[in-house]
């Protein structure tokens, strides 16, 4: 990780230096019995960069801090120290704003509140109405994004008919069809069925790889956090690890004990290590956990 | 249950109704709202009925479909027909205890009750056969010029197309939290006027606050996506008329001489 | 003593007037004691099928029974049935609304003809059970995190005392914490107060680790229900509807598939590593 400012890696495309957010707030604390009635650090002086095309996954428990986090680099909270910078523009000036979300598109989690139009194509287009895209563009971008997120056929139908993974899908389009170099996804499958939960996943993967645009990704589900490159992880408004899912998911007593868990194949081999039985450390998939276990018949 | 609520709700089919600019459908909306309270006659209601059938005919939208959109308000039409059958003076027809049913109230109340339903078929058409967004930007162009007074015309507009759209996810909202108390043993039935709005209170207070936590939501998601009121905002759709909508007004301004000829001039007024 | 459902069907039409069969001729008997998951995708008929059992839902044909009476019959106390059968909505914390949460667990019991004080000494002890402390029992629900605000919905419907306790996802969109939290609480339930527990969910992990007989629904039909470990054997046709089996239990097949020779009846982490071990430690003595 790069401790450096944003003159060292030409390509970042969003910086995040010493960002502090506080909030007057009731909290409860883990042990449920400190009410505190002050002001709270949501986000507690982090400080990282993202450069273009990086699959990012920002994992942590409820109230560690991954959903205000994402909301700053949008521009939909505001630093109360340090500063956040999309393609080099401070989330502070407002004359960057609409250029700022325009770039750096969010998803949330909920897909019925994020939907605003009544026909798919409609909502769609929401985004470069506001850009003030002309109308033969957004026809275009509409078809695009729509394909894009294998909804095509869906065009005219009315959201409220749709599943909650199809409707995901849309908030999707909605955001592509802004034409965004980065989308945030601020727990995109938390009210997912398995189902959907799938095709959602594909998809900001496929967007990631075949459309090179950046991904972060906030969750707290191991196993979609193998899909990206580079793991940060937050506890109590604080990063406390930044690396690949390899690196992570080495440190498995610490995961554990920031009341997180790790995918199904590393927690296996880590119970078979405590046994002696002699694998990686780095084993993340079935398949490295299959092929290392059938090195021993 | 609750599902049934059609009223304020697109519906997705092909017509000619359908096809208009909404510019025209809300004028002729607004024609036929005027003209129903202009009534003075029977032959008035006759020609008010032709309309509004001629206009269910072309739009293609099921007529049960639509009668369906007057369930909510079923209530207050009983209500005010109930309360003009009896406060009404006039010649007594029937007398039960101290109620007088005269012939004025028993006039008034079907007069009123028509009209009611009427209207109420009337402007559901126009949603029934225009999308939130197209009346939002039929509003916004045609009260466009209210701007100039300071009337926020893009804001009312947007408020109204978001209103709609979330009506059925709001119903849905209502039905999922009284199943849960009904689960929880609410007790809806039994108790006097002031237990039962007691009652009420596990329903609203939670639907309440579903709506707001939705608001939120909503707004973050609407400013994230580069929302900043009407300003600089292009269209998917932009409004433009053709002949098919100079023939409605046309045919608007024809329905409504022919009412004022109705009402004002015509031997049956 | 049972909740019987006898060729349950279901049919309702939607706005546009299409006909739907939620729940097509489904029979099930569900007995004291019992920890039962329902599994299946959305639309399966899940949601629909744990409304029948509280009467909330009146099948289009076909019979609940509860202890042999029917529930639909003139005259039955179906209001002092959902007192028995305690059913938990998805996402319950929505519809917490008194002013501080000791009242509002106090709403259910109420609501069963208790009386203040016992209303009272009830809610304290749901609350206690699903680990709040007194300390929280005034303040408002809204104060609370979501998973607090979760358990806390939870104990609503505990301190109605229920025979059968009925939750709908009851761990969706809760962090690894919070989900064991509550599973473990159902596992308490269940061992020390021989609670009946059913249990929907979409975690197949879950399941297999916590309930006992699992019931698979498809298309308003019910595909299998037996014993979870009998019914994980199908792989292949829960595969074909979508479902997964465990992990570990997949991971099984897999290392067979690769020669290595492991025993596939597996469910939890546990198993899989004694599993495994047996293995490990057979080759080590021969060597």
């Amino acid at each position: 990780m790069s401790k450096g400012g944003f003159s060292e890696k030409k390509m970042a495309i969003l910086d995040v230096k010493n960002l502090i957010h506080k909030y007057i707030a009731y909290e409860d604390s883990q042990d449920e019995s400190q009410e505190i009635k002050e002001e709270i650090k949501a986000i507690d002086d982090i400080s990282f960069h993202v450069e273009k095309g990086e699959f990012i996954a920002i994992l942590g428990r409820n109230g560690s801090g991954k959903s205000s986090l994402a909301k700053h680099i949008n521009g939909l909270l505001m630093p109360t120290e340090g500063a956040v910078y999309v393609k080099g523009m401070d989330t502070k000036d407002y004359r960057n704003l609409l250029n700022i979300r325009q770039s750096a598109g969010i998803v949330f989690q909920n897909p019925d509140n994020q939907i605003v139009g009544t026909i798919v194509e409609e909502d769609v287009a929401f985004g470069p109405e506001n850009m003030g895209v002309p109308s033969e563009d957004i026809w275009k971008r509409i078809t695009r994004a729509l394909e894009g997120v294998g909804m095509s056929a869906y065009k005219e139908a009315s959201p409220n008919h749709l599943s909650g993974g199809q409707k995901q899908r849309i908030a999707i389009a909605g955001i592509m069809a802004m034409e965004p170099e980065c989308i945030v996804l601020d727990e995109p499958t938390a009210m997912l069925d398995p189902q959907g939960r799938r095709h959602v996943l594909t998809l900001v993967k496929e967007l990631n790889q075949e459309k090179k645009i950046t991904i972060l990704m906030v969750t707290h589900h191991m196993q979609e956090v193998l899909l990206a490159d580079r793991i940060i992880v937050m506890d109590h408004g604080k990063i406390v690890m930044d690396g690949t899912p390899k690196e992570i998911f080495s440190r498995v007593e610490e995961l554990k004990k920031l009341g997180l868990e790790v995918p199904y194949a590393t927690e296996l081999a880590y119970e078979l290590r405590k046994e002696g039985v002699p694998l990686s450390e780095d084993i993340t998939t079935r398949e490295e956990l299959v092929e290392e276990l059938c090195q021993f018949v | 249950m609750l599902r049934d609520v059609t009223i304020g709700q697109y519906y997705k089919t092909d017509s000619v109704i359908h096809r208009l600019d909404p510019r025209v459908k809300l004028f002729g909306t607004m024609i036929y709202v005027i003209t129903l309270f202009m009534h003075r006659s029977p032959a008035m209601y006759v020609m008010s009925l032709i309309f509004l059938i001629g206009m269910i005919a072309l739009s293609k939208v099921p007529f049960s479909y639509i009668v369906k959109g007057l369930k909510p308000i079923v209530v207050i039409l009983i209500f005010s027909m109930a309360m003009n059958l009896i406060f009404i003076s006039g010649n007594v027809l029937v007398a039960i205890g101290p109620i007088h049913i005269t012939d004025a109230g028993v006039e008034t109340a079907i007069y009123l009750g028509t009209r009611l339903v009427m209207l109420v078929l009337g402007t559901s058409l126009l949603t029934f056969t225009t999308t939130p967004n197209q009346l939002t930007d039929g509003l916004d162009k045609s009260l466009g010029f209210l701007n100039k007074v300071k009337v926020p015309v893009h804001e009312i507009a947007m408020m109204m197309s978001i209103a709609l759209r979330f009506i059925p996810v709001l119903t849905e909202e209502l039905d999922k939290i009284m199943k849960a108390q009904t689960a929880r043993g609410i007790d809806f039935e039994s108790g006097g006027l002031l237990q039962r709005i007691k009652s009420m209170v596990p329903i609203i207070v939670p639907l309440f606050l579903a709506a707001v936590r939705r608001a939120n939501d909503l707004a973050m998601a609407m400013e994230s996506r580069c929302y900043h009121g009407g300003e600089g905002r292009t269209k998917l759709k932009p409004l433009v008329y053709e002949k098919r909508d100079y023939a409605g007004y046309i045919f608007l301004f024809i329905f409504l001489a022919f009412m004022i000829y109705l009402g004002f001039f015509s031997p049956w007024r | 003593m049972s909740i019987r459902l006898e060729h349950v069907n279901y049919i309702y039409k939607d706005n546009s007037d299409d006909v739907h069969q939620a729940l097509k001729d489904v029979n099930l008997e569900i007995r004291p004691g019992e920890f039962i998951g329902i599994v299946g995708h959305t639309g399966s008929g899940k949601s629909t099928l744990i409304q029948h059992l509280n009467g909330l839902l009146r099948p289009s044909s076909g019979k609940v029974l509860y202890d042999e009476k029917d529930i639909f019959e003139e005259g039955y106390p179906l209001r002092q049935l959902r007192g028995k059968v305690g059913v938990c909505f998805q996402y319950p914390e929505y519809q917490l609304f008194e002013q501080n949460i000791l009242e509002d667990v106090c709403f259910g019991p109420m609501n069963f003809g208790k009386t203040k004080e016992e209303a009272m000494t009830l809610a304290k002890g749901a609350l206690a059970s699903v680990g709040m402390s007194e300390d929280l029992f005034l303040k408002s629900p809204f104060e609370l995190s979501g998973g607090q605000k979760r358990r806390v919905a939870i104990a609503g419907i505990l301190a109605m005392e229920p025979e059968y306790f009925v939750l709908d996802e009851p761990t969706a969109g809760l962090d690894p914490i919070g989900r064991d939290q509550i599973l473990n609480l159902l596992r308490k339930l269940h061992e020390e107060k021989n609670m009946t527990i059913i249990l929907v969910s979409h975690s197949m992990e879950d399941v297999a680790e916590y309930v006992d007989r699992m019931i698979v629904m498809n298309h308003g039909e019910v595909l299998f229900d037996d014993d979870k470990r009998k019914v994980f054997q199908h792989e292949k046709e829960l595969n074909e509807i979508g479902l997964s089996v465990p992990f570990y239990c997949s991971l099984m097949k897999d290392l067979n598939a690769h020669g290595f020779p492991v025993k596939t009846d597996v469910l939890t982490v546990e198993e899989a590593k004694e599993a495994i071990m047996e293995v490990i430690r057979k080759k080590r003595n021969n060597a």
